[in-house]
């Protein structure tokens, strides 16, 4: 025996994926935390439920019970009489870092719009840490965000998740152990920005076809290395039987792995199901044909984005399962858009299965989900359809988790989760709503009024020498 | 669907009789003291309030709405938009707000946009029935620093329904400095020869047209200069300038206008914010912030607000509440969303008073709040059938049984 073969799995591992590390890892650390205890406040789960004058505790930034249990004796209590208490807003649509304010040319790194596929680029690699708008998404309750690259191309690349904390680097932002997401754009965009060029492609069709090629070699590539796996792992068949070793292809397969190809990597990691796909898709029609493309090339489409006629296909997104990240009123700005409506939110959270969720795509949104959401839980009322607080605070907290694969962590209170904490001055579906305190991972790090818990990114510092407020 | 129902059957009523007298009883009225008083009743005759007051529900009206204590004010300003001059924003053809690249170095503060608006819009009717009665029509920021004029425009869908001053429109942000040959400075440049030829004969003009003379000479005379402008110092600078020319001004923009607060309150010049704005968007921009219209308010400015969208420009009053939620008095940002623009921009008075005219609004809550919205629209003394592009298509796509296909419902 050549090896031994705990080596053996070694060595395949190397060669089969010759990246000798995790590239750009999370180096996320929570911050430090007291034990607290909150007391008497109505809570929104984030799940469905909504408990009134209710206690909810938090130690080790973890929720540790809702409603009835023991605090440990040194637990600070906070009375929330009054108050209202939210999980943590997450936004699954946010270009935070890669547009960051100030929105200067050299600031523009969202769009890498020099291909219509560019599934190889990272949003991750565009983001700027010392955005403002970070800080200002704290301040407004959001905890967690997806930073997407642009629409520009068909495959825009990798979306990454994080958790708005200061930092240095995206790296200490980045969320433990959440899933990439690829972002994918239909209709408009990428054919208005290749067609300008005389560039394919410059139609719809030309968009599904450019899609269905690139999954045609997405798929040759996840074979390819399917193939060499299987090699790698199978016990060598030919040994002792006919003489020993490997029969001469099964040697050469073993000896050459298939080449490595970052664009590829990418979309093999969507059709494994290990990233998660968001589509930007307006029109009924398009998304529709979407999900046909998904079930041709075998993998699922995890939310439409702006999905503005989201309401024309409320039923068959239910039954594929796919959430819709969508706005509350925005329409008109272009003519796949022209078709909003105020319902379009409640609509798709109508059937049974629907997974509707408020997004931003906007440095000004993300810091109003709470006032997007109630407008929209206000037009889904007075369409007749009955949503209460507890429903609505979903859209922008489990079921963006959900769209985000990271619902067992984030986006609902209950116990194990990672204490992210909005507590509010009232019920936070109102213009007059304002987060009094937000808690990452069970640490204080946003406070209303106290200058000493609202970061300040780098950028402004020292501007305005001399400015009296 | 209770509210849809009851909905129809208003629309049922207002279809049949063109209401030549309108009552509206169990009001809260907005008046015109800013302040609230309950248990009121508004009597509409020919589109002009008759007569306010307790007790009146026992004169004969065509139709009445029983307002059963909600609030009512003026029908609400939509903030300067381009409703009914853009159908569709990035699609061109459908959009007239902004003139470009005309191929001469001239400008053309004569170009009016009220010449192409377009009443059936499907904007107008969207914005209409969220509780706007009236927007400043405005000609968007082109290549030139004059951008154009325009003025209110009221959003009944009547073809002639301008109203006010004519308002020219001054694009001095240092944003588009690029567009004048790099700096903001070569606004200025541009400008001051520009109305120096206000003294140039007509065959040696070089900067503007000899209509273009006539509309500045006419908008210093009685019409209205709306600088856009964000950072501090250009602000400054607007003020030297209206004061020299002595222009009637308006700043539009205002991001960074609570620095210079008092000097804009001593030159009784009012500012139109997006009170949404708190980001450093861009260098003219580093001292946005959510308070901006609080302080502006309390050194004495007159404040207005915008969203900066035309589509969604029910999205104002949002705007207007979230600068109550940062420090602003209620009552200011109701005044600013109803009497304060038409008296800035020279329009009739919006004022729940007698001989007012009769663009009105029942609302379910309050109009700054994103938990409430308008019940009843009224314009000019009719009620609204409340029905837009967008009610149409949630009629046809709430009923879960589609029957013969969405194609066959038609509301």
């Amino acid at each position: 025996m050549p090896f031994t073969l705990p080596l053996l799995i070694a060595l395949s591992l190397f060669v089969s994926n010759p990246v000798l590390a995790e590239a750009f890892p999370s180096t996320y650390q929570s911050r430090p935390s007291t034990p607290v205890l909150f007391t008497n406040a109505t809570i929104l789960t984030g799940d469905g439920e909504r408990l009134e004058q209710a206690d909810l505790y938090v130690s080790d930034g973890q929720i540790k019970w809702v409603g009835e249990g023991t605090p440990a004796e040194d637990a600070r209590t906070i009375d929330a009489s009054g108050r209202w208490i939210t999980p943590g807003l997450i936004d699954v649509h946010s270009h935070l870092g890669v547009y960051p304010s100030p929105g200067v040319a050299a600031h523009s790194d969202g769009n890498e719009a020099t291909a219509p596929v560019t599934a190889e680029v990272w949003a991750e690699h565009s983001i700027w840490p010392q955005d403002p708008g970070f800080s200002r998404a704290l301040a407004s309750g959001v905890t967690s965000m997806q930073v997407l690259p642009g629409s520009a191309n068909l495959f825009g690349g990798r979306g990454v998740t994080l958790k708005n904390v200061t930092s240095r680097s995206y790296q200490g932002m980045k969320f433990p152990g959440a899933p990439y997401g690829l972002k994918m754009a239909c209709g408009e965009n990428p054919k208005r920005v290749y067609g300008g060029r005389k560039q394919a492609p410059s139609t719809r069709m030309g968009n599904v076809a450019a899609y269905r090629n690139a999954w045609i070699r997405a798929q040759r590539y996840v074979e390819d290395w399917d193939r060499y796996e299987d090699a790698l792992q199978a016990p060598d068949a030919a040994r002792g039987s006919e003489g020993g070793g490997d029969s001469v292809a099964s040697a050469m397969l073993k000896s050459s792995p298939p080449k490595r190809d970052l664009e590829l990597e990418t979309l093999a990691g969507a059709l494994r199901g290990d990233i998660i796909v968001h589509m930007h898709c307006y029109r009924a029609d398009e998304m529709l044909t979407i999900l046909d493309m998904a079930d041709e090339f075998g993998y699922r489409v995890g939310t439409f984005h702006h999905g503005v006629e989201a309401y024309k296909i409320a039923n068959e997104l239910a039954q594929h399962r796919v959430c819709g990240a969508l706005w509350a009123d925005w329409w008109g700005f272009k003519i796949e858009a022209y078709d909003g409506i105020q319902e379009n939110i409640a609509l798709v959270d109508r059937p049974e299965g629907g997974c509707a969720i408020v997004h931003s795509d906007s440095d000004e949104g993300i810091q109003r989900l709470n006032q997007e959401a109630a407008k929209a839980m206000l037009r889904g009322n007075r369409a007749g359809l009955d949503i209460p607080p507890e429903r609505a605070i979903r859209w922008i907290t489990s079921n963006a988790a959900k769209s985000l694969g990271v619902e067992d962590r984030v986006g609902s209170l209950r116990p194990g989760m990672m204490a992210d904490i909005v507590v509010w001055n009232q019920d936070p579906f109102s213009v007059y709503a304002k987060p009094l305190q937000v808690y990452v991972d069970g640490a204080l790090l946003h406070e209303a009024d106290n200058p000493a818990l609202n970061p300040q990114s780098d950028f402004e510092l020292g501007q305005l020498m001399g400015v009296a407020p | 669907m209770k509210y849809l129902l009851t909905l129809a059957s208003l629309i049922m009523s207002c279809s049949i009789v063109q209401a030549d007298s309108l009552l509206i009883t169990n009001a809260l009225v907005w008046t015109a003291k800013q302040e609230t008083v309950a248990d009121t009743d508004i009597y509409i005759v020919d589109g002009l309030i008759k007569r306010i007051g307790p007790g009146l529900d026992e004169l004969s009206s065509d139709v009445t709405i029983d307002a059963a204590g909600r609030l009512v004010t003026p029908a609400f300003f939509a903030g300067i938009t381009a409703v009914g001059l853009s159908e569709i924003g990035m699609v061109y053809e459908a959009v007239d707000s902004r003139l470009n690249a005309i191929y001469t170095g001239l400008m053309h503060p004569e170009f009016d946009v009220r010449d192409a608006y377009n009443p059936h819009s499907s904007v107008v009717p969207v914005t209409r029935v969220e509780g706007y009665g009236y927007t400043l029509l405005a000609a968007a920021p082109g290549d030139r620093t004059l951008s154009g004029r325009g003025s209110l425009v009221r959003l009944d869908g009547g073809f002639g329904s301008f109203e006010g001053s004519t308002v020219i429109f001054v694009n001095v942000d240092g944003s588009s400095g690029d567009m004048v040959g790099g700096s903001r400075a070569a606004h200025w440049m541009l400008l001051e020869a520009a109305f120096a030829e206000q003294n140039t004969a007509d065959s040696d003009l070089k900067l503007i047209t000899p209509l273009g003379k006539a509309a500045l000479k006419d908008a210093q005379r009685t019409g209205i200069f709306v600088f856009r402008a964000n950072r501090a110092s250009d602000i400054i600078r607007v003020l030297q300038f209206a004061k020299e020319r002595r222009l009637n001004a308006v700043i539009s923009g205002g991001q960074e206008a609570w620095m210079v607060r008092d000097a804009l309150s001593d030159a009784r010049i009012p500012v139109v914010i997006n009170a949404l704005d708190n980001l450093p968007r861009s260098f003219d921009a580093l001292g946005a912030r959510l308070d901006n219209a609080a302080m502006l308010h309390a050194a004495g400015v007159k404040v207005l607000f915008t969203s900066g969208e035309t589509h969604n420009a029910r999205k104002v009053r949002q705007v207007a509440g979230n600068a109550v939620a940062h420090g602003l008095p209620h009552s200011a940002a109701m005044a600013a969303m109803t009497t304060e623009p038409a008296a800035v921009f020279g329009g009739q008075r919006r004022e729940i008073a007698a001989g007012r005219l009769a663009d009105l609004v029942v609302w379910s809550g309050d109009p700054l709040d994103v938990n409430a919205a308008a019940d009843v629209v009224i314009a000019g003394g009719v009620p609204d059938p409340m029905t837009s592009r967008q009610t149409q298509l949630l009629q046809r796509y709430l009923p879960e049984n589609a029957g013969l296909g969405r194609a066959y419902i038609r509301p």
